[in-house]
């Protein structure tokens, strides 16, 4: 199963992704410049996190208009899987690929610690191998992922089982004070309709290996290839 | 702008003496230009000549078995670890900008010490800042706060450098005039090292990078003087950073290294393209002429003087192969960068501006590097050392309540969590942080290795007001201190000296005592010094900051995969708590004789530095023979905060402690918070304190124990006062971590 990291100007998790991919799971991977047009002989694409363009407009608002995404959108459209972790999330909501949008942190600053996470949608791609409302833990590293929908996109994602993950406390409660940026129902993860475009704002990438302390991350890679 | 006549009043404007000046005429044989006035401005200042303190820092050990190239010879020193990789790392202060605006200040101050290292080659890993700020019950002191912990979170976060570590301190001699240091340390190829040498007569000089502005003009000159009431209005000097093109910048260097065409590299750093073509040319024996007209530019109308001493940040001067122009446009050209051929290398040394034409500048590099002023400068010993050195013990009353005292320091700032400001800052970006901040050391793991390197940022201006020599000489030994309670080998070190105007006798004893301590410390340790930077001109309206040396040091962990990285806090119920060392009646210069007593006097404590490197030998021993499960550095607070960090400083809920003190030969506030040096707490299983025992007495040392971890209280005991302090953890815990967010929020 071959993986394609995309490299937006001012991606810095790329390098991580690529780590995790091909030294922890042992399965092959590319890194993908924003300036390709066509994308072939990929198995799934990963947009990574990152401050794209520097984050000086809205985050992610002007990676969507890099080359590479017309192609990352037909990609997804023939269902292939797509993960957006963190910046990759942002720009896959501007994209219009996710819907909602995200605001800044509610403490107004960036925020990088550990979080637990509550998997609502076992049943998805990146997810199988989880089982519904396990907990897991995760760092989050941002400062605009602040999750914000209107009233009747919430209503759907939540009718349609889109919302994968929400952030609780260790023992799995959705409690204000385990949401860490003000999250409209405790957003950490949603998915697209058909379960095949996932964005996550904590990074899965920094906690795939004993050495850091934390595997849970592996969780999400593993459950992608067993879709191969 | 016309360029005004050289007149006596101007040359003094720029900083320059009559002496200087006649330097200068004498190097030119001849008058200067205006545009060559500033020139020699920019790269005779403090700030880039080092001339008040370059016969001072020759002291200073900067050779050694793992240096390849020493202090001075480049941006940065380079350290050998083995398996053909080396390690680069540089201090640097930003001062003054972050005193006037706190937030660019900070984040160019992070951008520039990112540009030292990746011009060298090398992938930045890791950043570490150490802060100091007035006490936080001022307002001021809040916004500098907040300005600089965000400026360094936007700019660090960006370019997905982890922080992984740092120090900050609150004290009122900081008070208008903060300090912000960042440490750098990358990672390269030992064979990939690019050097800042230029060569090959008719090698093109490439511009690469943002426009020049008008921003940042002055700079340097701006950081080689004191702070004033009026230094508001050298806002304009403060740079402004963008992390983006530098993140570009960093990205397409690290590729064009690879290529080989790159023959030189500098960044435009203080003094900006004046400094950066001076030194390229100085360092190689070569000359380089450039036309000033081909320099991008932001705004219309600037003159060559403002171009050439614009400090906008983000700016590069490439000299590469001729011939090789196209490959190297090309790779530029893909990171979306600006590349400009602006000039090229000459073999007659010198450096020659010339605008549509015409030459506005003619210099030797030498002269403006090499031959720069240098001075010594007087010095006294200061009056104020009298006083402070007489503090009678006796004269200071013994509290009653040590557990609200406890609870006191544990929630002063300087001593409380620094979780609100490392929780800002990206520490697990590049997934090689192995030991977060808010331990002993931050701990970053080698890929494709088994190696991990152990980083640490320490000083303390307090002991170095009191005593400079000892001062230097304990922020040496406990930056080495806190490496090997992280299983760390110290390797070398880096340093950033802030103090007062040098020009001041008084001052410049106490920074020649203080590098003469910092000197002795650090050939003791084997730990050379690889570079740093000179931070002078620290005063505010009410006077000189502490003088303080800022030690960053750099350790190795060989074999990382065959033992757990020790932490500073507790583990295991059960576990037994031992103190390496010995305690002594050092009060001080103590925290505690500050918060509470609120006293700066005493002699800060006496550091022995052959029974520290026992101390440091022995720890390492017991850590690499596999037996310990934390290790933690004694330091400011003493031993009772030391124990009370043990407790609470991990991740999740704490453990608890039952400890037993005595000392009877001790004052109880002594033992509890003096501030002894060369002291470890531990914490083992009871069934290898033989072992530890016997490494201990091999190296001499006095080994105690001091109680068990367990439970959900901090217990601390003196059967012989009796003394005691019994709060629960989580108690603890909240005054600790939640200190600094509850003076924010007055």
């Amino acid at each position: 199963m071959k993986f394609g990291v995309i490299v937006f100007p001012g991606s810095n998790c790329d390098h991580d992704c690529y780590h995790v991919i091909r030294h922890v799971m042992g399965m092959p991977v590319e890194f993908v410049w924003h300036k390709e047009t066509h994308l072939s002989g990929f198995d799934c694409l990963i947009l990574p996190g990152g401050f794209s363009y520097g984050d000086y407009l809205r985050t992610g608002a002007i990676a969507r208009f890099s080359p590479v995404m017309r192609a990352v959108e037909d990609f997804a459209e023939a269902g292939g899987p797509v993960l957006g972790i963190c910046n990759g999330f942002q720009i896959l909501l501007e994209a219009g690929l996710l819907p909602g949008a995200m605001l800044r942190n509610r403490s107004l600053s960036f925020i990088c610690q550990d979080v637990y996470l509550c998997l609502e949608n076992p049943h998805i791609p990146f997810t199988l191998l989880g089982h519904s409302s396990q907990v897991l833990r995760m760092p989050i590293a941002h400062g605009e992922g602040n999750y914000y929908a209107d009233p009747q996109t919430l209503a759907e994602l939540e009718a349609n089982g889109q919302v994968v993950f929400r952030y609780c406390t260790a023992e799995g409660e959705k409690t204000d004070g385990a949401n860490p940026n003000g999250s409209l129902h405790h957003i950490a993860g949603i998915c697209n309709r058909e379960g095949n475009v996932l964005g996550i704002m904590p990074h899965p990438e920094r906690c795939c290996e004993g050495i850091l302390g934390n595997e849970d991350g592996k969780l999400i890679f593993e459950s992608i290839l067993l879709t191969r | 702008m016309q360029e005004p006549p050289i007149t006596p009043e101007l040359v003094a404007r720029h900083g320059l003496t009559e002496e200087e000046y006649d330097r200068i005429l004498k190097a030119l044989g001849r008058e200067p230009t205006f545009t060559e006035l500033g020139i020699f401005s920019a790269s005779w200042n403090e700030h880039c000549s080092y001339k008040s303190s370059k016969p001072v820092l020759k002291l200073f050990p900067t050779s050694g078995e793992d240096i390849l190239i020493e202090a001075g010879e480049e941006n940065a020193g380079v350290v050998d670890i083995g398996d053909g990789l080396v390690v680069c790392f540089k201090v640097e202060s930003h001062n003054h900008p972050s005193a006037v605006e706190p937030f660019q200040g900070a984040a160019t101050g992070v951008g520039g010490i990112l540009r030292d290292i990746f011009t060298m080659g090398a992938r930045p890993i890791a950043l570490l800042d150490s802060l100091r700020f007035g006490p936080l019950t001022e307002p001021r002191n809040r916004y500098l706060l907040h300005g600089v912990v965000s400026g360094i979170s936007f700019y660090g976060n960006c370019m997905g450098v982890p922080t992984v570590g740092g120090e900050v301190y609150f004290d009122e001699a900081y008070q208008g005039n903060p300090l912000v240091n960042v440490l750098c340390v990358g990672i390269a190829r030992r064979k990939e090292i690019v050097r800042a040498r230029a060569s090959g007569t008719g090698n093109p000089v490439y511009y690469v990078g943002s426009a020049t502005g008008r921003d940042g003009l002055g700079g340097a000159s701006f950081a080689s003087r004191e702070l004033t009431e009026e230094s508001e209005r050298d806002r304009p000097a403060v740079q402004v950073g963008d992390p983006f093109t530098e993140k570009l910048l960093l990205e397409a260097c690290l590729e064009l290294f690879k290529t080989g065409h790159v023959v030189a590299i500098q960044d435009m750093g203080a003094a900006g393209l004046t400094c950066s073509t001076a030194e390229m040319a100085a360092r190689g024996g070569c000359g380089i002429e450039i036309d000033v007209e081909k320099v991008p530019r932001r705004e219309p109308g600037m003159i060559p003087y403002e171009v050439l001493l614009s400090e906008s940040q983000e700016r590069m001067l490439l000299v590469i192969q001729r011939g090789r122009e196209e490959a190297v446009e090309t790779i530029l050209r893909r990171w979306d960068l600006h590349a400009v051929a602006i000039g090229r290398v000459t073999d007659d040394g010198l450096v020659r501006v010339k605008d549509c034409g015409r030459v506005v500048a003619e210099i030797p590099a030498r002269a403006l590097v090499d031959e720069a002023p240098v001075y010594v400068r007087e010095e006294r010993e200061p009056p104020y050392l009298r006083e402070t050195r007489n503090l009678d013990l006796r004269c200071l009353e013994e509290p009653q309540d040590y557990q609200g005292i406890l609870i006191r320091l544990l929630s002063s700032p300087t001593l409380a969590s620094k979780q609100w400001v490392f929780r800002q800052y990206d520490h697990m970006v590049r997934t090689n942080t192995v030991v977060l901040p808010g331990s002993d050391a931050g701990v970053v793991r080698i890929k494709g290795t088994d190696k991990a390197l152990a980083l640490t940022i320490d000083g303390n201006g307090r002991y170095s007001y009191l005593d400079p020599y000892e001062g230097g000489k304990i922020a040496v030994a406990e930056a080495a201190r806190n490496l090997v309670c992280s299983g760390a080998r110290p390797l070398a070190i880096t340093n950033c000296l802030n103090f007062g105007n040098p020009e001041k006798p008084e001052i410049f004893w106490q920074f020649r005592r203080c590098v003469e301590g910092m000197a002795e410390a650090c050939r003791r340790f084997n730990t050379p010094v690889t570079g740093g930077n000179v931070s002078f001109y620290n005063e505010g309206p009410e006077g000189a900051v502490y003088p303080t040396p800022v030690v960053g040091m750099v350790g190795l962990i060989e074999e990382l995969g065959r033992m757990a990285p020790i932490t500073a806090w507790f583990k295991n119920e059960g576990d037994l708590i031992i103190l390496l060392g010995e305690t002594q009646e050092a009060l001080g210069g103590s925290e505690y004789l500050k918060e509470i007593h609120g006293r700066v006097a005493g002699l800060p404590p006496q550091l022995d530095l052959e029974r520290e490197a026992s101390l440091q030998q022995a720890c390492l021993e017991a850590i690499r023979a596999g037996i310990i499960h934390s290790a933690h550095d004694c330091s400011e607070g003493g031993l009772a905060i030391a124990l009370a960090e043990c407790c609470i400083c991990g991740p999740g809920h704490g453990r608890g402690a039952h400890i037993d003190l005595f000392a009877p030969e001790i004052r109880t506030d002594a033992l509890l918070f003096g501030e002894s040096p060369s002291r470890i707490v531990l914490s083992l299983e009871a069934q290898h304190l033989p072992q530890l025992k016997g490494i201990a007495e091999g190296r001499g040392i006095p080994l105690s124990l001091l109680g068990q971890v367990g439970g959900d209280h901090f217990s601390l005991e003196m059967s012989a006062s009796g003394l005691y302090i019994h709060l629960p953890i989580s108690e603890l815990k909240g005054i600790w971590s939640g200190a600094i967010e509850r003076c924010l929020r007055i």
